[in-house]
C-alpha cells in the first residue's frame, strides 16, 4: 500500500517545528484543502463554543419564572447572535470543512480544483464570523445604536428596517451573512468542480463514496440557495444606506416578501447542514457493521431527491402570515413529501446495520443516537408540516424542540461521529475511547433533558424568543429540566475537549487505517502528506481498499 | 498505489474544471438575478407615487443591440485564439470591449436622465428601488466583465495571450454570455412586460 515518502515528510514536519510565527505564518498562507478544511472545522467548533455559551445564558434566564439574569434587550441580542452563529459560523464551516478535507482524499486527488479560491471561501467565511462579532465593540461607541444585532437569527422586516432598527448592530449581521456568503458559494463552485473534474482513473459518478455524492448535492442547494439570500442581504443593505423602499411598508413594501426571500434560502439550509450529516453516516455505519452499504443507488437518488424536494418546501415556515389555501396545501404537501426519500434513508442505515457485525465504536454509539433523535426530528417535522396543527403551534417552544432535534440530535451527532472517526487521519493518534463514551453518554442525556420537555412547553403553549415568563402557567417544570440539560451538555463537550486536547498529545498511534475502513483517504498515511498520495489511484469498485485488502473476492466483480 | 488489475484499455476523460466552476458560478449568479427580476415583478403597479415606468422609460433598442453582440464578437475571438490566429482575437476582443463600454455609457446616459429630467431616484417610489436595484446588478456584472475583458486584452498586447489560453478565455467568454443573456431577460421584464 502506498505511504508517504519519509524523507518529504519528515523534512516538511522540521521545516514546521522552526518557530510558532512561522508555524502561523505557514497555516495561514495555506491553500493545502487539509490544513484549510481544518481550520474550517477549527473555526466552526470555537464559535460552537461561543454561540453554545449564548445559549447556556439564555437557559439560566429561563430557568426560573420572571428571571432578571439577563435584560430583554440582552435576551434578544444572545438569541439572535446564537441562531446566526449556529447557522453560519458553526453548521457551515464545519460541514465545508469535512468536505474539503475528505472529497479531494476519497475521489483519489490530491487537491481541490481551485487551492486559491479555496483559502479565499474559508478566510471570506471566517471573516464573517468576525465582523459579526465586532459589532460588540464598534456599533454602540459610534452611533449610538444598540451594541449587538437583535432582529432575530430570520430578522424579519421591517423591524430591520433604519426606522426600527436604528445604529449600525443589523449592518454587521447584515454584512457578516453577505460576506460569508460569499466564501459558501466559492467553496460549493469549488467542491462541484473538484468532484466532477478531479476524480481518480476509474471512480465514475457510481462509484463516488456517498460521501462525495452527498456533498456535491449540498454543493448544488448552495448555489440555489445562497444566492436568495445574497440577494435580499443586497435589498436591505439598499434600504439601509440608500434608502430604497423594498421591505419598507410604509411606501408600499412588502415584509411578505422578505420573509419569502429568506425561507427560500432558510429550508433549502436546512439541508445543507443536515445531508452531510447523512453523509457522515452513510461512510460510518458500514464499516462499522462490517457491512457495504445498503442500497447505494437508493441511497443517491434519495440524496438528489431530498435536494429538489427541498427547494419547494420554503413557505412552511409561513403558514400563519396567511397565504392561500392553495400555497399552504402546496407547501404542506410537498414537506410531507420530503420525509418520504429521509425515510428511505433511515430504512437503509438500519438495513446496514441488520445482521452486521456491529462494532460500538464511539463513532458507530453516536451514529445509532443519531438515527433515533433524527427520528424524533423528522416526525414532528411532519407533525408540523400540517398547516392547521402548524397555526396552533408555530412560534411555539415545540418548533424550538423539533429543530434543535434536527441540528443537535441529527447534525451535531454525526459531526462529532465524524471527528471521532476521522481525528486519526488528520491527526495519527485515536481519541480517546473512555473519555469519548463519557461525552456520548452525557451529551445524550443532556440533550434530550434539554429539548424533550421543550415540546411539551410548546404543547402548553410557551412561545419561542420570550425573555421570561409568568410562574403558573405550565412551563416552570419544563424550563427547569430543559436549564438542568445544559450542564450535562456542558460537562460533554467539556469531555470533549479535554479528550481532543489530551489526545493529540498522548492519544494513541492510529496507523493508516485504524478502523479497517474502505475508503481511500485510509490508503494514505495519517495524517496523509501534502500531496495526498504518492501515485495517484485507480479504482474499480465502490470500496477500493476491500479490493486491496482481498484480492481473491474483490468487489468490482458483484457491482 | 494500483487497485485494477487491467487498466490500459480504461479510456478516462473528465470535464474542463474552468468550464465547470463557470457554469456554477452562472447558477448562484442566476439564482441572485431571480430574486431581483421576482422583485420587480411583485412590485410592478404597486408604488404610492409617480413616476410609473410608462412615463419615464424608453425602450434601450440600440444599447441593447450593441451588448448582444459583443456576444458575436467575443465567439469569434475566442476562435480566433483557438486557430492561433492572434490579431484577429486581439481586434475581435477589443471590439467586445468596445460595445460592452457603449452598453454602460447607455446605461449612464439613462440613470442621468432619468434622476435629472425625470426626479426618478431610488428613494423615489417602489419603481425606482426596484429598477436602479435590478439594472444596477446588471451593469455591475457588466463592470467586472469589462474589467476581466480588459485585463486579458492588456495581457495580450504584451503577447501574453497565446492559443494554448483558448480554454480560459472561453471560460471568460461563458461569463461574458451569461452577462448577455440576463439582459434579455432584464430587457423584456424592465422595459416590455414592465411597461
Amino acid at each position: 500500500m502506498a505511504t508517504v515518502d519519509p524523507t518529504f515528510a519528515a523534512a516538511g514536519s522540521a521545516a514546521g517545528r522552526s518557530s510558532l510565527p512561522s508555524r502561523l505564518h505557514e497555516w495561514a498562507v495555506s491553500v493545502d484543502h487539509k490544513r484549510l478544511g481544518l481550520m474550517y472545522i477549527a473555526s466552526g467548533l470555537l464559535f460552537f463554543v461561543v454561540a453554545g455559551l449564548e445559549a447556556t445564558a439564555m437557559r439560566i434566564q429561563l430557568a426560573v419564572p420572571e428571571n432578571d439574569f439577563v435584560s430583554p434587550q440582552t435576551f434578544n441580542r444572545l438569541m439572535t447572535l446564537h441562531g446566526t452563529t449556529m447557522v453560519f459560523f458553526v453548521g457551515m464551516p464545519i460541514i465545508l470543512g469535512f468536505a474539503n478535507y475528505l472529497v479531494p482524499l476519497m475521489i483519489g486527488a490530491r487537491d481541490m480544483a481551485f487551492p486559491r479560491l479555496n483559502a479565499f471561501s474559508f478566510w471570506m467565511s471566517l471573516f464573517g464570523g468576525l465582523l459579526l462579532y465586532s459589532s460588540f465593540l464598534a456599533a454602540e461607541g459610534l452611533f449610538g445604536g444598540s451594541a449587538a444585532p437583535d432582529v432575530g437569527w430570520f430578522a424579519y422586516a421591517p423591524l430591520t428596517e433604519r426606522a426600527f432598527s436604528p445604529g449600525n448592530s443589523t449592518d454587521y449581521w447584515n454584512l457578516a451573512i453577505l460576506v460569508s456568503g460569499i466564501g459558501s458559494i466559492g467553496t460549493a463552485i469549488n467542491l462541484i468542480a473538484t468532484t466532477l473534474c478531479m476524480r481518480c482513473r476509474g471512480m465514475t459518478l457510481g462509484k463516488m463514496p456517498l460521501l462525495v455524492w452527498l456533498n456535491f448535492v449540498v454543493a448544488g442547494l448552495i448555489l440555489i440557495a445562497i444566492g436568495p439570500l445574497t440577494a435580499a442581504q443586497i435589498m436591505l443593505l439598499l434600504d439601509r444606506f440608500l434608502g430604497a423602499h423594498f421591505f419598507d411598508s410604509q411606501a408600499g413594501g412588502s415584509a411578505v416578501l422578505w420573509q419569502h426571500f429568506f425561507w427560500i434560502f432558510g429550508h433549502p439550509e436546512v439541508y445543507i447542514l443536515m445531508v452531510p450529516g447523512f453523509a457522515y453516516a452513510s461512510e460510518i455505519i458500514p464499516v462499522f457493521s462490517r457491512k457495504v452499504i445498503f442500497g447505494y443507488p437508493i441511497m443517491v437518488a434519495a440524496s438528489v431527491a431530498i435536494g429538489f424536494i427541498s427547494l419547494s418546501v420554503w413557505a412552511h415556515h409561513m403558514f400563519a402570515v396567511g397565504m392561500t389555501p392553495a400555497a399552504n396545501t402546496f407547501f404542506a404537501v410537498s414537506t410531507m413529501l420530503v420525509a418520504v426519500p429521509t425515510g428511505i434513508k433511515i430504512f437503509n442505515w438500519i438495513a446496514t446495520m441488520w445482521g452486521g457485525k456491529i462494532r460500538f465504536a464511539t463513532p458507530m454509539l453516536f451514529c445509532i443516537a443519531f438515527l433515533f433523535q433524527f427520528l424524533c426530528a423528522g416526525l414532528t417535522g411532519v407533525m408540523l408540516a400540517c398547516a392547521p396543527f402548524d397555526w396552533q403551534l408555530t412560534d411555539s417552544y415545540f418548533v424550538v424542540a423539533h429543530f434543535h432535534y434536527v441540528l443537535i440530535g441529527g447534525l451535531l451527532f454525526t459531526i462529532f461521529a465524524a471527528i471521532y472517526y476521522w481525528f486519526p487521519k488528520a491527526t495519527g493518534r485515536m481519541l480517546d475511547e473512555t473519555l469519548g463514551r463519557w461525552h456520548f453518554w452525557l451529551l445524550v442525556i443532556g440533550f434530550n433533558m434539554t429539548f424533550l420537555p421543550q415540546h411539551f412547553a410548546g404543547l402548553a403553549g410557551m412561545p419561542r424568543r420570550i425573555y421570561t415568563y409568568e410562574p403558573g402557567r405550565g412551563f416552570e417544570i419544563w424550563n427547569q429540566i430543559s436549564s438542568a440539560g445544559v450542564i450535562f451538555q456542558g460537562a460533554a463537550i467539556a469531555f470533549f475537549l479535554v479528550n481532543v486536547v489530551y489526545s493529540l498529545a498522548r492519544g494513541a498511534e492510529a496507523g493508516d487505517d485504524p478502523w479497517d475502513a474502505w475508503t481511500l483517504e485510509w490508503s494514505t498515511s495519517s495524517p496523509p502528506p501534502a500531496y495526498n498520495f504518492e501515485v495517484l489511484p485507480e479504482v474499480r469498485s465502490r470500496r477500493p481498499l476491500w479490493d486491496l485488502k482481498h484480492p481473491d473476492d474483490p468487489d468490482w466483480r458483484y457491482e | 498505489m494500483s487497485v485494477a488489475t487491467d487498466t490500459a484499455a480504461l479510456e478516462w476523460r473528465l470535464p474542463d474544471r474552468g468550464r465547470v466552476a463557470i457554469l456554477a458560478l452562472i447558477t448562484a449568479e442566476t439564482a441572485v438575478f431571480t430574486i431581483f427580476v421576482a422583485a420587480y415583478l411583485y412590485y410592478l403597479g404597486k408604488s404610492l407615487g409617480g413616476p410609473t415606468p410608462r412615463e419615464v422609460l424608453r425602450l434601450p433598442v440600440a444599447v441593447s443591440i450593441l451588448l448582444w453582440s459583443s456576444s458575436v464578437t467575443i465567439h469569434l475571438a475566442v476562435r480566433a485564439l483557438r486557430g492561433a490566429r492572434l490579431q484577429t482575437f486581439s481586434l475581435w476582443w477589443f471590439l467586445t470591449i468596445v460595445l460592452g463600454a457603449l452598453f454602460l455609457a447607455g446605461t449612464g446616459r439613462e440613470w442621468y436622465r432619468l434622476i435629472y429630467q425625470e426626479g426618478l431616484t431610488i428613494r423615489t417610489n417602489l419603481f425606482g428601488t426596484t429598477f436602479y436595484a435590478l439594472v444596477g446588478l446588471h451593469a455591475s456584472h457588466v463592470i467586472v466583465g469589462l474589467t476581466m475583458l480588459t485585463t486579458v486584452f492588456v495581457l495580450s498586447l504584451g503577447g501574453h495571450v497565446k492559443a494554448e489560453h483558448a480554454g480560459r478565455a472561453e471560460v471568460l467568454s461563458l461569463y461574458w454570455h451569461f452577462v448577455d443573456a440576463v439582459w434579455v431577460v432584464v430587457f423584456l421584464v424592465v422595459y416590455v412586460v414592465g411597461r
